[in-house]
């Protein structure tokens, strides 16, 4: 079959209305009769309710507590912990307590509400909090035989912090009561995960629910699960004042009560032999849920499942834990346990080449995972396993190990000479090799069952899907790849907006799988809808047969098994894989870190859209680059200190350096068109690549971000960690 | 206040000290100027007062009495910034575009790579990592 689209960057679908300013999201739309509403929220992070005083006159107004809900009080998820609005307990700063609404946003900003507190002892660290939401195991051989093997044991601790995933455009929905039920309208990754939540929130049947995404204005896991909460807010003040409601929340409410990536302490201790190769590899990963359950389990699952990073070993021991502490609850945020697991992997696996006196690329290259090995799950690797590829690659690009050689000895000489040295910067050059698998972790996918729909239209097709498109380019990469499969061209398909009222439910547009798991079943789609088609034209089809829609299923691939008991199989149908090399310069007066080069290789089985793809990479380094150097939230009593954009620093253009991006293909066989996930991975590397620039440059630092105050300190710290077994 | 907006003489009846972001809006209904911060820093409220990139969120209703304003709906969807931004990956969800293109406007023709990264210092964009946008500005014609 002739290939039209994909491979190449067609325009996107709704380009030209975020271009023109014609592009509608949520604080754009307004309707007839609408009020504002407002959370009122707690202001300790533990303790129970006394009482609720109203200062200012309530008429006028239309007040929600818990006793408004009609169905059962918590956001459905994962485990039902979570209260859609507190009762009595209350585990967080911000947990909201009572909503307020009114047609004048004046006065409702002005209403005084004050609530009077029992307060309890709140627990903040999470790696002594005695509540565990999750704790897993892995086990790989015999751990104390790898131990047994090895010359030489390194061992290290190693932080990461939260997070914002700091969308550009806030958290915000609007309800509209109608037929007897209720539409939401909002910015949101995932419409079905809050039709569900609804329908438990609100006791209303599948008919009487009704949500639509509308433009979404960046989303990176932060509005995965969090929707689900702010739209049934927005959903009982409707029910109750029989009017639409916006909610709406501005950057300052957004970053003190939404999600935020789970901060982790990672503990390694790895067996090695003297040649460099891996022997025993024990970890122990905890990370901080925050007050209640959301998606730590599974974010624990893909961080441990990633811990080891992409390196083969015999003997492997894997422990981890999401626990309970009185902060805002962490959740979904691109890349789900795995930033944190392979920065800890990363950094340590320098630490190691270090130890043993041989330089990073030489390690990486004896242990990277190579096809036929098998993972820390027993997984098997297939030819699409690619980590030497993009070792290699990156190393030649950047002229890796004569940098890597010449800063290192000008940091020696730094060291003799040191008060010469003063003044100026001090560079470095680090690298992280990395990999992501794409789709649910193990029967994830099975459970989900997404189901795509393609409709039969004059012109060609109809894309009938709840994948949102959030600025990754969901649209017009699902067109490519029905309009290919059905050959037509691409203009001939358009997309339907992901409205639960009329497109089933592909599942969550999270886990880097909207294009190889949706768009594999959407290709399946256009596959049996040609067939029908046969000689016809769509016109003709229509006109003989009458219209046509074919829906798909999810389909396991038969070489794919997983024991989620056992937690051994196939954790990912497939895996992408990356290596990053990041170049910095320490500011020896500010102890600013400022990274001036970046290069990643990626290897993604097949750019769909090139452009797009490229999009993800670049924008997901220079997230990963915040992540590693800039974004630090500051928790001061169990609340966001610095809960402010001019407080909590992203990259700006300044901030972020050159970014170099090579793109390699290895297809995967189930994917359409031989495509893997790309969303999250790129996030993956860039903190290690950047932490391990800094060890090059003479600082030895173990936690992220890297603020001046941690670099500070970080210098000339011996390696006092590498044991002689 | 009367001003020309977009090219159009405008009267309205707003208080003065009323955001500007605000006033175009809810009151002249052009929705396409966002708020991403309310604070000065992100930049998605940018617009041009005479020509001048201005954070729309820090500007009283006021302050545009008598002036030229200029929001992304001005340009007519046929600046060529706008379609160089649809091409090459300037706009991911979308949401800083209105204020980065209104911003690239203002740095004229053929910026310099330096005085595009000087002069979009002010505007956040969490998508693209920027580098898209820079191709976008330079390959605009
Ligand atoms: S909304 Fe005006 S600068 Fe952010
Ligand atoms: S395109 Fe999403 S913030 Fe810039």
């Amino acid at each position: 079959m002739p290939s039209r689209s994909v491979g190449r960057s067609v325009v996107r679908k709704e380009g030209r209305g975020k271009v023109t300013g014609a592009a509608r999201y949520i604080d754009d739309l307004t309707f007839p009769g609408l009020i504002h509403a407002r959370t009122i929220r707690s202001t300790i992070p533990a303790g129970e309710i006394v009482d609720v005083a109203f200062g200012f006159d309530t008429s006028g107004f239309t007040l929600v507590d818990y006793r408004d809900i009609p169905g059962r009080n918590i956001v459905a998820l994962i485990d039902d912990d979570q209260p859609c609005l507190a009762e009595r307990l209350v585990r967080h700063v911000a947990e909201p307590i009572l909503l307020l609404a009114h047609a004048d946003r004046e006065a409702l900003l002005a209403a005084d509400v004050r609530i009077r507190y029992r307060e309890a002892v709140p627990t903040y660290d999470a790696t002594t909090s005695p509540i565990a939401f999750k704790t897993i195991a892995i086990d790989k051989g015999r751990i104390d035989q790898g131990f047994r093997e090895a010359d030489v044991i390194v061992e290290g601790e190693y932080r990461t912090g939260h997070q914002e995933q700091l969308y550009i455009e806030p958290n915000g929905v609007i309800a509209v009561p109608e037929h007897g039920g209720v539409t939401v309208y909002g910015s949101m990754q995932c419409p079905y995960y809050v039709h569900r939540a609804l329908k438990v929130l609100l006791d209303l049947p599948d008919d009487k629910v009704r949500v639509v995404q509308t433009e979404t204005g960046g989303g990176f896991g932060g509005k995965e699960e969090y929707p689900s909460m702010i739209a049934g807010h927005a959903a009982l003040v409707a029910i109750k004042a029989q009017r639409p409601v916006k909610l709406v929340y501005d950057r300052v409410e957004d970053m003190l009560a939404t999600t935020k990536r789970h901060p982790a302490v990672i503990r390694h201790r790895t067996g090695v032999k003297r040649d460099g190769t891996l022997t025993a590899i024990d970890i122990d990963a905890v990370i901080d849920g925050g007050a209640y359950a959301t998606l730590s389990a599974v974010v624990l699952s893909r961080g441990v499942i990633h811990a080891t990073g992409p390196y083969r070993c015999d003997h492997i021991r894997i422990r981890g834990r999401a626990t309970m502490t009185n902060t805002p609850p962490n959740g979904a945020f691109r890349g789900f346990g795995a930033p944190q697991t392979q920065f800890a992997a990363e950094v340590h696996m320098d630490r190691i080449a270090e130890a043993l006196g041989i330089d990073p690329v030489r390690i990486r290259e004896i242990n990277a995972l190579r096809p036929g090995d098998r993972t820390a799950t027993g997984q098997r690797l297939g030819r699409d396993c690619s980590a030497l590829a993009v070792l290699r690659e990156t190393v030649k690009r950047t002229d890796f190990k004569r940098k890597w050689r010449a800063y290192a000895r000008l940091k020696a000489s730094r060291c003799l000479k040191a008060s010469r040295y003063k003044e100026g910067g001090s560079r470095g050059i680090g690298l992280s090799l990395f990999f992501h698998g794409a789709g649910f972790t193990g029967g994830g996918e099975v459970k989900l069952a997404s189901k795509a729909s393609l409709a039969l239209t004059d012109r060609g097709a109809r894309i009938l899907v709840a994948s949102t498109e959030i600025g990754q380019g969901t649209r017009t990469m699902h067109a490519q790849i029905v309009a290919d499969t059905l050959g037509v061209p691409y203009d001939c398909v358009d997309v339907n907006a992901a409205d639960t009222g009329q497109v089933p439910d592909s599942g969550p547009t999270v886990a880097s799988r909207t294009c190889m798991v949706v768009g594999r079943i959407l290709q399946r789609c256009a596959e049996d809808m040609r067939e029908r088609l046969g000689r016809l034209t769509p016109r003709e089809y229509l006109k003989r047969h009458g219209p046509l829609v074919i829906t798909r299923e999810y389909e396991r691939p038969t070489d794919m098994a997983w024991d989620d008991n056992s937690y051994r199989g196939d954790a990912y149908g497939t895996y992408g894989w990356a290596c990053d090399v990041a170049e910095i310069e320490v500011d020896r007066e500010t102890w600013e870190v400022k990274p001036i080069a970046f290069t990643t290789v990626h290897e993604i089985g097949k750019a769909i859209h090139p452009v797009l793809a490229l999009g993800q990479i670049e924008g997901g380094s220079a997230q990963g680059l915040g992540y590693a150097l800039l974004e630090e939230v500051v928790m001061r009593d169990g609340r966001m200190a610095n809960a402010q954009l001019t407080n909590y620093i992203i990259p700006t253009t300044l901030d972020t350096p050159p970014i170099d991006v090579v793109i390699l293909e290895n297809p995967y066989k189930h994917g359409p068109f031989g495509a893997k996930g790309v969303g999250e991975m790129p996030i993956d590397g860039p903190a290690p690549a950047a932490i391990n620039a800094l060890r090059n440059a003479g600082f030895d630092l173990r936690e992220i971000p890297a603020t001046p105050e941690r670099v500070m300190v970080s210098e000339k710290q011996e390696p006092r960690h590498a044991l002689h077994a | 206040m009367r001003f020309t907006l977009n090219g159009k003489r405008a009267r309205l009846d707003v208080h003065p000290m009323k955001r500007l972001l605000d006033v175009l809006r809810e009151d002249c209904g052009f929705t396409g100027t966002k708020e991403g911060c309310g604070e000065g820093e992100c930049g998605a409220c940018t617009i041009l007062i005479e020509g001048m990139p201005v954070n729309s969120c820090l500007v009283p209703a006021a302050h545009a009495d008598g002036a030229r304003v200029t929001t992304i709906e001005g340009l007519d969807g046929r600046h060529p910034l706008q379609r160089a931004f649809v091409d090459h990956g300037g706009a991911q969800c979308g949401i800083c575009t209105p204020g980065m293109i209104m911003a690239a406007v203002a740095l004229g023709r053929k910026p310099t790579l330096e005085q595009i990264r000087v002069g979009l210092a002010g505007n956040l964009c969490r998508c693209t990592g920027y580098s898209a946008i820079y191709r976008s500005i330079r390959r605009a014609r």
